[in-house]
């Protein structure tokens, strides 16, 4: 023994002490479902995209949307966002701009030209009918898997209702463009002007291995109004496509629009950027249960369109219209009143839906028609045998960004189909809610507010009306994200286990647990902002 | 288009770390290669707030110093569940002796170095309150009158835990220990009984006096840092909670902490040569009560009016004498 004076046993190091023995619980990283994208229709991972985009790293976040979404510098502008809603951060201030921000990163990637390239060649060729949003999603999707994909549009333009049913003051055309024309650049061959009566004999003729079928429901649901003729009518869906068609459309005059949806909405703020002397909304409904989001109805009332809520249109004399007053009834429809009015119009335009054009679908075998829509099961087949279906004609919410995600469904279903398989959708991780956080942690920041075009220059013309984010507030707002349910690499549980008992892997690489030492007292998992720790039980 | 020029970081400097934080600007507990002074399998209980806070200051010095660093330790709990002789958790120098004496031989250590011309070796004596407050409280006293090289790290638990959670001269009015049971009609520990270090040493006018707490990382290693960059006598007081002799969750050690803070109960500040230079602010301020129903000694006092509002008037007399809360507040 050489020991110094006094010292009889060598020096230990407590690691021989494993204290990882004590444990009844232990913790589990995990990655939690940030309510966001629950919510989002289009399957969208927006907390994945966000926090590449708080580090700047724009690129590498638009692939990240690019993986589910194909259109974001559209979505950035006319998706009704259902991610804002469900945002965690309410509980704090004001839900996360995702949508401004989705709109930032799909611009910058038309300014900097990134592409994405299509998949290997699987040697499959796939129909797609139909050029709105589910089509076009549904062949970008199809060509990033490798297959050859044509699509066919009735119209003289590809977009569907983008193009022919939102008006360029909320959706500039230039950028609907540029999206689709990325879509074309990767091998997608879009015929327009082409109508497809017989479905099933024109893949025979050209040899498609599978069809995608998405024409929308773009006939107008119109009412037979009692009328001596003196008060011109039209509908909605006719307006907005003549719109879009021709250069100059002007209207004059006291225009009456009946209906309160988002398309209502739509041809009210059209009408005041043609000429409209004054634009009435007449709507069945109580005004708190109009269906048009608040949002646009907010705007629309800024910009001068009157909203008449619980009125009937019951007949058109004399350049007037006979208006019932209703009365809002519980949670039932508005009942008549027996209150008549008299209101003086000009043009009386409906908007009161629009359905499927299902004389398309007689000759299918197999396929199902009800309730106005076409029915399909939960891998977007028809009844009838590689044929699948999506977007508006088939039940849904029918919004732009509800039609994205079926035309990924339907591709990744067809996919599978192709190569004599199933597709399974991935299982959905848990739900974290705010108790699961710890929002101690994050900083104040008042939402930014989008710089909105002055007033009297929307009401003039359809410049687009709502501002952009420049580069400093895109990253300002991503970064207000919490990052609900996933590790954002805080080192929170690396700094507060009184153990020692995890190991920081690296920027990207997230952590570990030392089991050997981690005592289970649980402070990681308290204290984690974002709700990626979970305590479990031991088997003891 | 106008915009504002923000810098706004998810987090900010509330978490350990953050990504969207300049490196300089992160804590030494974030970094890959932190010291880890106390390392794993030391015998400390589940949460315990004091291994955290150990680990937090010795680190924070370590890096301060590049590594030169010597602990003299008192007897505690601190002591005790890190060296089980022959084996210890510690990875720096470190000595205990006895449970009154760490200060003096802190101050041996230093004056030994002084002599082998040294400098870039540095002293720290460390203990719990038990041993700082009362049992070495002269030696403590001395070293600071004496203005001896050494930073003396305070971990409060507010009671003697390693011996069976017995009172302390830093134990709260009403806190249950084993020795102020909560019986009569004053249960727990008395009020105005009792002393504040920190302003003890203030008042023997050393270069540095700080508090700090376990929630508050960034403000921690600060305060280490600015201690190290100091000569003479310096003395800081971390605020660690103690799950098994306060009835705590051991989960909720770190948030205990938060909300002795955030009361005001426990007011962190700065003080050199005896002036009061800075204080942390209370972010979200809550009531006292909210501290309190974390804490099985406490439960009684949740029940009594009078203890509630006195413990309501220590804190908001600390916010009012250390101006925990701006003017306009936030």
């Amino acid at each position: 023994m050489n020991k110094p004076f006094a010292i009889t046993l060598d020096v230990g190091s407590s690691l021989l002490n494993k204290t990882g023995s004590w444990r009844t619980e232990r913790p589990v990283y995990l990655d939690r479902l940030p309510p966001c994208n629950n919510a989002c229709p289009a399957g969208e991972n927006i907390q994945a995209w966000l926090y590449h985009a708080e580090e700047g790293r724009y690129e590498q976040a638009w692939r990240e949307i690019m993986k589910n979404n194909p259109f974001p510098a559209v979505m950035g502008r006319v998706c009704y966002h259902p991610c804002e809603k469900a945002c965690n951060r309410v509980h704090l201030d004001d839900a996360v701009g995702i949508n401004s921000v989705e709109r930032f990163l799909g611009d910058q990637a038309l300014r900097e030209g990134w592409q994405v390239s299509p998949g290997e060649d699987s040697g499959k060729r796939v129909m797609v009918v139909g050029a709105g949003p589910a089509g076009l999603a549904c062949a970008y999707h199809l060509r990033s898997l490798g297959h050859q994909v044509t699509v066919y549009e009735a119209s003289a333009q590809a977009g569907g209702m983008v193009r022919y049913g939102i008006p360029k003051y909320r959706m500039p055309r230039e950028k609907l463009k540029a999206e689709i024309r990325r879509i074309e650049e990767m091998g997608v061959e879009i015929v327009l002007n082409t109508r497809i009566d017989d479905i099933q004999s024109f893949q025979q003729a050209n040899g498609f291995d599978a069809v995608f079928l998405a024409i929308g429901a773009q006939q107008p649901k119109r009412i037979e109004i009692p009328s001596d003729g003196s008060v011109q009518q039209l509908d909605a869906v006719g307006l907005l496509r003549t719109i879009e068609e021709e250069e100059h459309v002007s209207l004059r005059g006291r225009v009456v629009i009946y209906g309160g949806g988002n398309t209502a909405i739509d041809v009210a703020r059209s009408a005041i950027r043609m000429g409209a002397t004054q634009v009435t909304l007449l709507v069945y409904e109580a005004r708190e249960k109009m269906p048009a989001h608040e949002m646009e109805i907010a705007e629309a009332l800024e910009e001068g369109v009157e909203i008449l809520p619980l009125r009937a249109i019951r007949e058109i004399r004399d350049g007037r219209l006979k208006l019932e007053q209703m009365v809002d009834g519980e949670g039932q429809w508005p009942q008549a009143s027996g209150q008549f009015e008299s209101f003086p119009a000009d043009l009386v335009i409906q908007a009161l839906g629009q359905q499927v054009e299902t004389d398309l679908l007689q000759g299918l075998v197999g396929a199902r028609v009800e309730d106005d829509a076409l029915q399909v099961d939960v891998e977007m087949k028809s009844g009838c045998e590689g044929i699948f279906a999506g977007g508006d004609m088939v039940p849904s919410a029918r919004t732009v960004t509800t039609a994205i995600g079926h035309g990924k469904h339907a591709a990744r279903s067809i996919d599978a189909w192709l190569r004599g398989e199933q597709y399974h959708k991935p299982v959905k991780h848990e739900l974290v809610d705010i108790e699961k956080m710890n929002t101690w942690y994050y900083t104040d920041a008042p939402r930014t507010v989008r710089p909105m075009l002055d007033i009297v220059r929307r009401q003039s013309g359809f410049a687009e009306v709502v501002g952009d984010l420049d580069e400093i507030n895109a990253a300002y707002e991503a970064r207000r994200c919490m990052s609900c349910g996933n590790c954002f690499e805080c080192d929170n549980c690396y700094g507060v286990c009184p153990d020692n008992a995890i190991t920081k892997l690296g920027p990207g690489n997230r952590f570990e647990f030392k089991y050997d030492y981690c005592k289970g007292c649980g402070m990681c998992a308290t204290e984690c902002p974002c709700g990626a720790i979970k305590m479990e039980s031991e088997n003891i | 288009m106008p915009h504002q020029q923000v810098k706004f970081y998810q987090t900010g400097t509330l978490t350990v770390g953050n990504r969207l934080l300049d490196k300089a600007q992160r804590t030494v507990q974030a970094t890959m290669d932190r010291s880890n002074s106390l390392d794993s399998g030391h015998r400390a209980c589940q949460g315990c707030g004091e291994a955290l806070g150990a680990r937090y200051a010795i680190d924070a010095a370590m890096r301060a110093t590049d590594n030169q660093l010597i602990a003299a330790n008192a007897t505690g709990c601190l002591e005790v569940f890190t060296t089980p002789y022959p084996e210890s958790a510690w990875r720096i120098p470190w000595m205990h002796s006895l449970f009154g004496n760490a200060p003096s031989v802190a101050t041996g250590i230093a004056a030994a170095l002084r002599v082998k011309g040294r400098q870039d070796v540095r002293v720290i004596a460390q203990g719990g309150d038990g041993g700082t407050t009362d049992i070495g409280f002269g030696a403590l006293s001395g070293m600071f009158e004496r203005n001896d090289d050494v930073l003396y790290i305070c971990y409060d638990n507010q009671a003697y835990m390693n011996t069976g959670v017995q009172r302390s001269s830093a134990t709260p009015g009403s806190a249950r220990t084993a020795t102020t049971m909560p019986l009569g009609a004053e249960p727990g520990a008395d009020f105005d009984k009792g002393k504040n270090v920190p302003l003890i040493a203030m008042a023997h006018g050393i270069p540095y006096v700080a508090t700090a707490s376990v929630d508050r990382l960034h403000d921690l290693e600060a305060k280490v840092e600015k201690a190290m960059s100091i000569r003479g006598a310096r003395y800081i007081q971390v605020f660690v909670p103690c799950p098994l002799g306060w009835g705590s969750k051991p989960a909720d050690t770190v948030k205990v902490a938060r909300l002795a803070v955030e009361s005001g109960l426990y007011p962190l500040f700065e003080a050199e040569y005896g002036e009061l230079t800075s204080a942390t602010k209370i972010r979200r301020k809550v009531d006292v009560a909210d501290y309190l129903k974390l804490q099985r000694r406490f439960a009684h006092t949740l029940k009594s009016e009078t203890q509630l509002a006195r413990l309501q008037a220590v804190a908001d007399n600390n916010i009012r004498r250390f101006g925990l809360i701006d003017e306009q507040g936030e």
